[in-house]
C-alpha cells in the first residue's frame, strides 16, 4: 500500500556564513511511516529538520505539505501545519506539573484548563501506550519520563508529523525499547515520524524507509528490508569500511591509579559518586558505562583534582593523589579529557587558537614572563600532521572547527604531554564513524605503549569491543566490573538500570560467569 | 502557485557571517562613518541651513586648530586611552568592571591629598613617587573589593562595582569640603598655586605644548606596556583562557580567583593611576566631576578596540574630537549643546552599528517571479 505524503522537500539549501548546511535535500515523509534520518555528525540532519519547525528558513528550494507548497517561518507555522519536534534538549518548565506544562503552550482561544488536559492526556496515553502522571512536577521526572512528556505535547497539540532529534541519545536499552513501542502504536495510528539517529541498529528496527544525508547533501532513500549496517555506513561515508575495533592483548600490569572508597558530592551537594572501588592497570582500557548524569562527570573531575572527594582515597603509584592541586595531579602524568555535551566546555578556550589551546597546560613553564608561542606552534603543527586536522591554520579559533577536529586538538595535546594514566569521557561524542575510528586507534595504540585508560563512553557496542573491562555504574554505585568479551550488551543494559548489582550478588558467594577477577577490591589484591 | 499568500518568503532575514576577512570589517567600519557624517550633514542643513562643509571645517578647527588645541585634544585622548587600558584586562576576563570612575576618584584623591599634605614639604622626585603608589595603591584597593567579595561570596561584580562609584563620589564630596580654599567656596582651587608643588613637570620650553607632554608620554607608555601584557604576557594569556572559559582555566591548573583578583588589581591600578594623571598633570585640583563619565567612555573604547591597545588609540582619538569639535560648533554658530550632542549621538550609532554588519548578513525577500520566470 502507497501511503500519502506528509511533507516533501525538494531542492531546500541551507547555508550558514560559508558552511553549507543543506544542498539541495529531496525528502518525502508520509503518513503511517516512520522514515529514519541517518548521517554523520555534521551531515545536516538537525539543520534540515529545524526548517520543517520553523527554526530556520530555507536559503533556496521548496516545502510542500500535503502536496500543497508552503511556507514556514516561524513555529506557529510549523504548528499550524501540524508539525511537532521533540528536540534533545528539553523545553520544559522544571517547577510545573506535566499537565502545567503543557497547558502552557495552548493557544488562546481555545477553552483548554487544566481538567480537560488532564483527561486528554489521560486519553493519550492510553491510545498509544505511555506512562505520565499529569499531576508529576518536571522536577522530578527523569530523562525518559520528560521526554515521553514532550511527545505527549505535541501529539496534544495535534501533530501528525513528528519528529524526534536523537531520541535514543539518553536512554537505556530498555527505555529505548518502550520508546519505540510507543513509535509503533503511533505509526499504526497514521501519523507520519521521522526519526534522527546514528545508531545503526536503531535505524534498521525501527524504520520503514532510511534516507542518508553525507556532508549537508542527499545520497539516497532506501526500504529498510533492503540495508544492512555495512550498506548503510558505507552510504553515510561514501567509502567501503570495517567495523570491526581492534582489541589488542598486552601484557597486564601492575595498577596504575587505585580508586578506594571513593565517595563524590555532586554540584547540589547530592552523592554522585558512592563508595567506588577500581583500578586501572597500565596498558589497559578500562570502559564506565551508565545513563547519563549517574556519576560520570563529577568520577572526571575528582581524579583531575577538580573536585575534592568527600571520602577514600585515590591512589597513583603508591601515593595517595586525593588532596592534591589539579597542577600536582598534572605533573604526575594523569591526563584527564570530558567532552561535554556542548563539546567545548572543558579542556579547550573555544576563542583562541590552535597553538594557544597547546600550550594549555605548559605555559607556565620556564622562568621568562612571556608565554612560548614557537613551540605551542610547532606542537600544533604536529598534532594537525599526525591526527589530520581539517584547519585553515595553527592560528584559527578552535571553534571554527568541526567538532571531530576540535576533539582531535584536545585528544592531541593530551597524548604529546606523555600521559600514563589517560582518563577519557566520550571522546567520540558526536564524532562520524571515520573520525570515531581513528580515535579508538589513537587510544589503542596508547594501550600497547603501557598506558592507563579510563574511557568513559555511551555507545555498549564500542564499548563491548575497544575495552577489555566494563565498570557499570548506576545512580553513583558500581554494579560490577565484567570482562568486555564475556559480558552481553543486554547485562550491561540491565546492570545500568540497576536491575542486577553484581557487586551486591557477590556476597552471596553467587560469581556470574564472565566476571572479572578484579571486580572485587579486595580479591584483585591477593 | 494557488496560496501565494501563504508561500511568502520573511521580509528580513538574519544570517550570521564567519571568517569575514579584516579588511572587509574595515570597510564597513569605515563605510559606517562615511554614512555618520552624510547623515549629520543633513541633519545639520535641514535644521540650521549651515553649509555642512563649514561645519565640519570648524570641528576640525576646534579639535586641531591650533598646536595648544591639538596638544590638549591629544592630552585628552591619553586620559580616556589611560581608563580604557585599565578596563582592558577586567572585561578581556569578561569581569565587568563598571567602576572606573569610582577607581579614577579614589586615585585622585590621594593624589591630592599627596600635593596638599607633601607638595611643599617633599622634593618634587619624591612626591610624584608617593603619588603615583598611592594613587594606583588605592584605584587597586577599589577594584579588589568588589573581586573579593565575587570570588568569596559570589556577588554581582556589576552592580558592586557600579555602587562603589558612588562611594567614591561621596567620599570625594567630603574631601571637596575638607579641603575647601578659599573657605566658602565648595571647591578645593588650584592645589599648590603659587608653589606648583606636586605638580607633574612641564617638558620643552614651549608654553603651548610643554603641560601637554608628559601626561601623554605616560599613557603611551602604558599602552606599549598593556599591548604586550596582554598578548605575550603568561598573565596575559591566564586572563585570556579565564575570560574564555573559567572550566578550562581550572582544568589547566590555574587559580582562577588568584587570576581575578591579580587582574582587578592591575586595572583598578590604572584608572587610579588615570586619577593622578588628572588632578596632578591636568587639572591640579580635586572635584567630583575629575572623572567626567569617562570611566563609561572608556569602557565604549576598549570594547570597540577589542582590547587591543593600539586601536584604542584611535578609537578615544575619535571620541574626544567629536568631542572638541561639538564644542567648537557650539560656539562658531551658536547652536546649542544639544545639536553637538546630536551629531555625536548619530556618529556613535553608526560605528557601533556597523559591528551588527560585520557579525551579520541581512538578507532582503527576493521577488520569487523575477528569479524564476518559469515557476
Amino acid at each position: 500500500m502507497e501511503q500519502s505524503s506528509a511533507i516533501r522537500l525538494e531542492n531546500v539549501t541551507k547555508t550558514f556564513g560559508s558552511v553549507v548546511a543543506n544542498k539541495d535535500i529531496c525528502l518525502d515523509i508520509r503518513y503511517g511511516e516512520i522514515l529514519s534520518l541517518l548521517g554523520e555528525n555534521g551531515s545536516g540532519k538537525t539543520t534540515l529538520m529545524n526548517m520543517l519547525s520553523g527554526i530556520y528558513f530555507p536559503d533556496s528550494g521548496t516545502i510542500y505539505a500535503n502536496g500543497e507548497e508552503v511556507s514556514i517561518r516561524s513555529p506557529k507555522d510549523a504548528y499550524d501545519l501540524n508539525i511537532g519536534m521533540i528536540h534533545q534538549h528539553f523545553k520544559l518548565v522544571d517547577l510545573f506539573t506535566a499537565a502545567e506544562n503543557i497547558l502552557l503552550g495552548t493557544h488562546k482561544g481555545k477553552k483548554d484548563n487544566l481538567q480537560t488536559v488532564v483527561t486528554r492526556i489521560r486519553e493519550i496515553c492510553d491510545e498509544y501506550g505511555f506512562e505520565v502522571d499529569p499531576y508529576q512536577k518536571v522536577y522530578n521526572m527523569s530523562v525518559s519520563q520528560k521526554q515521553t512528556l514532550e511527545i505527549i505535547k505535541v501529539l496534544y497539540h495535534g501533530a501528525e508529523i513528528l519528529i524526534l532529534d536523537e531520541p535514543t541519545a539518553v536512554l537505556t536499552l530498555q527505555e529505548t525499547r518502550r520508546l519505540f513501542h510507543v513509535l509503533r502504536n503511533m505509526k499504526a495510528a497514521g501519523k507520519a515520524i521521522v526519526i534522527i539517529t546514528h545508531k545503526l541498529n536503531e535505524v534498521l528496527e525501527i524504520s520503514d524507509r532510511v534516507s542518508i544525508l553525507r556532508r549537508g547533501e542527499y545520497i539516497d532513500t532506501v526500504e529498510t528490508k533492503d540495508a544492512t549496517e555495512l550498506s548503510l555506513t558505507e552510504m553515510m561515508v561514501g567509502k567501503k569500511v570495517s567495523l570491526d575495533i581492534a582489541r589488542p592483548e598486552t601484557e597486564k600490569k601492575l595498577p596504575l591509579l587505585e580508586l578506594r572508597n571513593l565517595t563524590i558530592k555532586n554540584d547540589e551537594g547530592n552523592l554522585a559518586i558512592k563508595d567506588v572501588n577500581f583500578y586501572i592497570r597500565g596498558g589497559e582500557i578500562l570502559g564506565v558505562a551508565g545513563i547519563a548524569g549517574c556519576g560520570q562527570k563529577e568520577l572526571c573531575e575528582t581524579i583531575a583534582g577538580l573536585r575534592k572527594p568527600e571520602r577514600g582515597m585515590m591512589i597513583h603509584q603508591g601515593e595517595d593523589i586525593s588532596t592534591m592541586s589539579p597542577k600536582e595531579i598534572l605533573n604526575k602524568g594523569i591526563s584527564m579529557s570530558f567532552i561535554p555535551e556542548d563539546r567545548l566546555g572543558m579542556g579547550l578556550a573555544p576563542s583562541l587558537s590552535i597553538t594557544d589551546n597547546m600550550i594549555l597546560k605548559t605555559y607556565s613553564e620556564g622562568h621568562s614572563p612571556f608565554v612560548n608561542r614557537k613551540k605551542g606552534r610547532s606542537e600544533a603543527e604536529a598534532v594537525i600532521q599526525n591526527l589530520g586536522v581539517v584547519t585553515p591554520s595553527t592560528e584559527t579559533p578552535v571553534r571554527r572547527l568541526s567538532g571531530g577536529n576540535v576533539q582531535k586538538v584536545l585528544l592531541g595535546r593530551e597524548i604529546k604531554s606523555g600521559p600514563n594514566v589517560i582518563i577519557t569521557a566520550y571522546p567520540v561524542r558526536g564524532l562520524d564513524i571515520n573520525s570515531s575510528y581513528l580515535i579508538y586507534d589513537i587510544l589503542n595504540q596508547q594501550k600497547l605503549n603501557g598506558v592507563g585508560v579510563l574511557f568513559i563512553g555511551e555507545d555498549l557496542d564500542v564499548m563491548l569491543s575497544l575495552c577489555d573491562k566494563i565498570m557499570v555504574l548506576c545512580h553513583g554505585e558500581v554494579m560490577g566490573i565484567v570482562n568486555a568479551a564475556n559480558t552481553t550488551k543486554e547485562e550491561l543494559g540491565l546492570m545500568m538500570t540497576g536491575a542486577i548489582n553484581l557487586t551486591k550478588e557477590r556476597t552471596t558467594e553467587t560469581k556470574k560467569p564472565g566476571i572479572a577477577p578484579d571486580s572485587y577490591i579486595e580479591e584483585g589484591d591477593k | 502557485m494557488s496560496h501565494y499568500g501563504s508561500t511568502k518568503e520573511p521580509l528580513i532575514r538574519i544570517v550570521k557571517r564567519d571568517g569575514l576577512k579584516s579588511w572587509i570589517g574595515w570597510l564597513i567600519r569605515a563605510g559606517a562613518i562615511l554614512a555618520a557624517l552624510l547623515i549629520c550633514a543633513l541633519f545639520v542643513f535641514t535644521i540650521t541651513k549651515l553649509n555642512p562643509l563649514e561645519v565640519y571645517e570648524s570641528m576640525t578647527k576646534g579639535a586641531f586648530g591650533t598646536t595648544r588645541r591639538m596638544w590638549i585634544t591629544f592630552q585628552d585622548t591619553a586620559l580616556l586611552l589611560c581608563v580604557a587600558l585599565g578596563l582592558a584586562p577586567a572585561f578581556k576576563m569578561k569581569f565587568w568592571n563598571i567602576g572606573a570612575e569610582g577607581q579614577i576618584l579614589v586615585g585622585g584623591i590621594s593624589t591630592a591629598a599627596c600635593m596638599i599634605y607633601l607638595g611643599d614639604v617633599l622634593p618634587l622626585w619624591l612626591t610624584i613617587i608617593i603619588m603615583v603608589v598611592a594613587s594606583s595603591l588605592s584605584g587597586a584597593l577599589w577594584g579588589l573589593i568588589p573581586a573579593l567579595f565575587k570570588s568569596k561570596w559570589g556577588t554581582n561584580e556589576t552592580l558592586f562595582t557600579l555602587m562603589m562609584n558612588y562611594i567614591a563620589i561621596q567620599l570625594t564630596a567630603f574631601f571637596v569640603a575638607l579641603w575647601e580654599n578659599p573657605v566658602g567656596s565648595n571647591t578645593v582651587g588650584v592645589i599648590n598655586l603659587r608653589t606648583r608643588g606636586g605638580w607633574l613637570p612641564e617638558i620643552g620650553s614651549n608654553r603651548m605644548v610643554s603641560p601637554y607632554v608628559l601626561p601623554v608620554l605616560i599613557v603611551l607608555g602604558l599602552t606599549v606596556f598593556m599591548f604586550f601584557y596582554l598578548r605575550n604576557s603568561k598573565q596575559g594569556y591566564e586572563i585570556s583562557i579565564v575570560g574564555d572559559s573559567e572550566n578550562t582555566a581550572r582544568y589547566a591548573g590555574m587559580n582562577v580567583k588568584k587570576i581575578v583578583l591579580r587582574t582587578m588589581l592591575l586595572s583598578g591600578g590604572i584608572c587610579g593611576l588615570a586619577g593622578f594623571i588628572n588632578v596632578a598633570g591636568v587639572g591640579h585640583t580635586i572635584s567630583t566631576n575629575v572623572a567626567g563619565g569617562r570611566g563609561f567612555t572608556a569602557i565604549i573604547v576598549a570594547w570597540l578596540a577589542k582590547f587591543n591597545s593600539f586601536v584604542m588609540i584611535f578609537v578615544s582619538l575619535l571620541l574626544i574630537f567629536l568631542e572638541k569639535g561639538a564644542s567648537q560648533i557650539a560656539s562658531d554658530y551658536g547652536l546649542n549643546n544639544e545639536a553637538s550632542e546630536i551629531m555625536k549621538g548619530i556618529i556613535l550609532f553608526f560605528v557601533l552599528g556597523s559591528e551588527f554588519f560585520i557579525n551579520y548578513r541581512v538578507i532582503f525577500r527576493k521577488n520569487k517571479k523575477e528569479e524564476e520566470p518559469n515557476a
